[in-house]
């Protein structure tokens, strides 16, 4: 082979090596939507204390039915439930234990009145507890709810998962028409790690027509208008609040069984939100 | 000058020499820090053990259990998950001359496997119909089973599925011959049992990521209290490893070795690293463990608490006579009788225990008395009717109430013709707690009873009144 050829072929190389980084950014990278960072809890208290009142409040008990699931926690706003563990987390603890006529406790706050969104990229990193009939979840409702009821109000739930399936994640939208087993949903499944071994990153990108659901930075489904059952309403171009819970049992989960260990922590490193 | 050429010689050869001495003391050094950079050898990291036939395992590697039906394991060519071959156990039914279960270990003919890359040993599996696999697993060697780690009753389908054996911690298996064993008999009731036949295939060991939350268990997860005595020793048992394979956990049993055991006063009770408890004081001392090491070091739940009340206080020596003196019972004075067993278990009996040895005195111990007997009457005929008395000696391990009582009755010749006799040990004298009390009554106190010539069961009974009680030299004589 002579020199010129050789340059010739190192060209040629480098051009598909080129055309081929073109061609996998092309396919994967994702819109530069511009966010910036509006607001966050970094959970950088002292060991024990509670989430922070000025973000958090608390819902607590069965709300009717087990808030709607038939879920069997009774919801607490005590720190052998939640708090802050010095760390850098927060800490939602599952613990069976008899309680108000309940076999087990957890917690579940909100930002409701307090910290309430449109638009934005919406995340937190969080490892979620394990074994069947844990039901970790992170998630918005419409700020209206009190005003209009749910489903009306609109549900993004930015990552649910059963703790019997602890590599599948859950995004969904809950909506008039869209509620419930009929919500529209995608997953993320982990083929080589699973939600509660190790901090995960759950995101939602939401805009007036759009919701993108992520997981570490990767795009796992988009839903639109268009996705929506024929003459349904999109409800999703108003303010939403964030919760964050861990329900024991209940329909979308199943009950835990004899083998389930607890108690059950989920751990959540921060939330934040970029507009 | 003439002597001085040699001499030079013979110095230039010494510098040479220590210079050499010196170099290779050097390169040695050098060698070393080397070699002290290098990872050890390792034995082979081959995952693989049954695919289509065997690998690596040599030709030698086939051991059933004693009393297994030996020739069980057979290559199967026309079943298999992948592949055109898989391992096929033939479990045998009750009646099978041969051996009435199949057990077996599979153990490499050579070096071993190094275990560490992975996290379990996995399969495929199916049987003839569907079946519960008692024990099914690895590290049984027949050298010693150092690390062993099984699952029990795994209940196999008419499909191939995949199963998994955690294993507890790989940093621990540096070289592994047993790398297979399984046991499991026939389907139905005791005694009727039919045999079938059970498939594995794609026998390996991986390492999965859907495998996570270890919990290492001992005492079966239980925090127990244990009364016990200076000089004896207790195994921990119940050790195991909680895993949750892809959200549900698999219990694996795993040998002592792969835990580190710890000692909350090891001047009252030590602990080694098998796991064998010495009690050494009086006091208390918290046995518990963990498994791994550094910051994979994860505590087990459960524990031993070991009470120990000091030394053994031994029940009084019996005195010396002669062989034709006396029928014993339970003693280590005299030759004893053959009995069927120290508690029958009897419906409604809630007595638990039996003969056990404390730091070398064989004793009777009962707990949660209702009423137990020693039981003759499917041994040789005990026949007492030469002697007069029956010596027992008891020592309660609790306090005692008014109302307490323990009555001592003879059965005998157990039956249609048997007569028996009833006394209150309580009204010759007083129960101590903790003391050995020593009673000698004669057997024409026992209203009722005829002869002791076929003395088939002797009852201690409290009605609950007294629980626990330790038992000794129960014999007849005269």
């Amino acid at each position: 082979m002579n020199s010129t050829y050789k340059i010739f072929s190192y060209i040629l190389i480098l051009s598909f090596g080129f055309l081929l980084m073109i061609g996998c950014m092309d396919t994967n990278e994702l819109p530069d939507r511009g966010y910036t960072l509006v607001w966050s809890d970094e959970f950088d208290g002292t060991t024990g204390d509670p989430p922070n009142p000025e973000f958090w409040n608390y819902d607590i008990g069965t709300g009717d039915n087990g808030w709607g699931n038939n879920e069997l926690q009774y919801y607490t706003d005590r720190t052998e439930n939640i708090h802050i563990d010095g760390k850098g987390n927060l800490v939602i603890k599952a613990i069976n234990e008899p309680f108000a006529g309940r076999n087990f406790t957890s917690a579940r706050i909100t930002t409701k009145g307090l910290k309430e969104f449109r638009f934005g990229r919406i995340e937190a990193r969080i490892q979620t507890p394990f074994g069947q009939g844990l039901w970790p979840a992170f998630w918005m409702l419409g700020a209206n709810i009190d005003g209009v009821g749910w489903p009306q109000a609109g549900e993004m739930d930015i990552m649910e998962l059963r703790g019997q399936q602890p590599s599948t994640s859950i995004g969904s939208i809950h909506g008039p028409g869209y509620s419930a087993g009929e919500a529209i949903s995608g997953s993320f499944q982990l083929f080589d790690s699973r939600f509660d071994t190790e901090f995960h990153v759950f995101a939602i990108e939401w805009g007036a027509d759009f919701i993108d659901f992520f997981v570490d930075d990767r795009l796992y489904n988009r839903l639109t208008p268009e996705d929506l059952p024929a003459g349904s309403e999109w409800v999703f171009d108003k303010h939403f609040f964030l919760l964050l819970n861990v329900a024991v049992g209940g329909n979308f989960v199943g009950s835990p069984s004899p083998d389930t260990r607890f108690p059950q922590t989920m751990l959540i490193d921060y939330v934040r939100v970029y507009q | 000058m003439k002597v001085a050429k040699p001499n030079s010689i013979a110095m230039k050869k010494t510098t040479i020499n220590i210079f050499g001495i010196l170099l290779i003391f050097s390169l040695v050094g050098c060698l070393r820090e080397e070699f002290e950079d290098l990872p050890r050898a390792r034995f082979s990291t081959a995952a693989d053990i049954f695919t289509d036939d065997f690998v690596g395992m040599g030709s030698d590697f086939y051991f059933p259990y004693q009393t297994a039906k030996p020739d069980v394991f057979s290559v199967d060519d026309n079943e298999s998950y992948r592949g055109n071959a898989s391992i096929r156990i033939d479990v045998p039914d009750a009646n099978d001359p041969a051996g009435n279960f199949a057990g077996a270990i599979f153990r490499i003919d050579g070096a071993g496997r190094d275990l560490q890359d992975f996290n379990v040993l996995s399969f495929y599996a199916k049987a003839s119909q569907a079946a519960t696999i008692s024990e099914i697993g690895f590290g049984q060697d027949f050298l010693g089973d150092t690390y062993r780690a099984f699952r029990t009753n795994v209940n196999f389908t008419t499909n191939w599925q995949k199963y998994v054996i955690p294993i507890p911690d790989p940093s621990k298996l540096l070289e592994v011959r047993g790398v297979f064993q399984f046991a499991a008999g026939g389907i139905g009731p005791e005694g009727e049992e039919v045999g079938f036949s059970f498939w594995i295939d794609e026998l390996k060991f991986e390492n999965l990521s859907s495998v996570a939350q270890p919990q290492p268990l001992v005492n079966n997860g239980e925090d127990q209290s244990i009364n016990s005595f200076n000089g004896v020793t207790l195994p921990v048992t119940g050790t195991g490893v909680l895993l949750n394979v892809d959200g549900f956990d698999v219990r694996v049993q795993a040998s002592p070795s792969f835990f580190n055991f710890n000692s909350s006063d090891p001047s009252v009770a030590t602990v080694n690293e098998l796991g064998e408890v010495s009690v050494l004081s009086s006091g208390n001392s918290r046995i518990s463990a963990s498994i791994g090491s550094g910051e994979n070091e994860i505590d087990a739940v459960g524990s031993l608490n070991i009470v120990s009340e000091g030394p053994f206080l031994s029940a009084p020596t019996p005195p010396d006579l002669a062989p034709e003196d006396v029928v014993s019972i339970f003693s280590d004075a005299y030759q004893n009788v053959q009995v069927d067993d120290y508690n029958g278990f009897f419906q409604f009996a809630t007595t638990q225990g039996g003969a056990i040895d404390i730091a070398g005195e064989n004793i009777i111990s009962y707990t949660d008395l209702n009423f137990v007997s020693v039981n003759m009457f499917n041994s040789p005929d005990v026949d007492a009717s030469e002697m007069t008395h029956i010596h027992v000696d008891i020592n309660v391990r609790e306090n005692i109430d008014p109302g307490d009582f323990l009555r001592l009755q003879i059965i005998n010749n157990n039956g249609p013709g048997e007569t028996s006799g009833t006394v209150d040990l309580t009204t010759y004298q007083p129960l101590v707690t903790e003391e050995w009390v020593s009673y000698d009554i004669p057997l024409s106190d026992f209203a009722g009873l005829g002869a002791t010539n076929d003395v088939d069961l002797i009852f201690f009974i409290s009605d609950g009144t007294i629980s626990d009680i330790f038992v000794d030299n129960i014999y007849f004589y005269r």
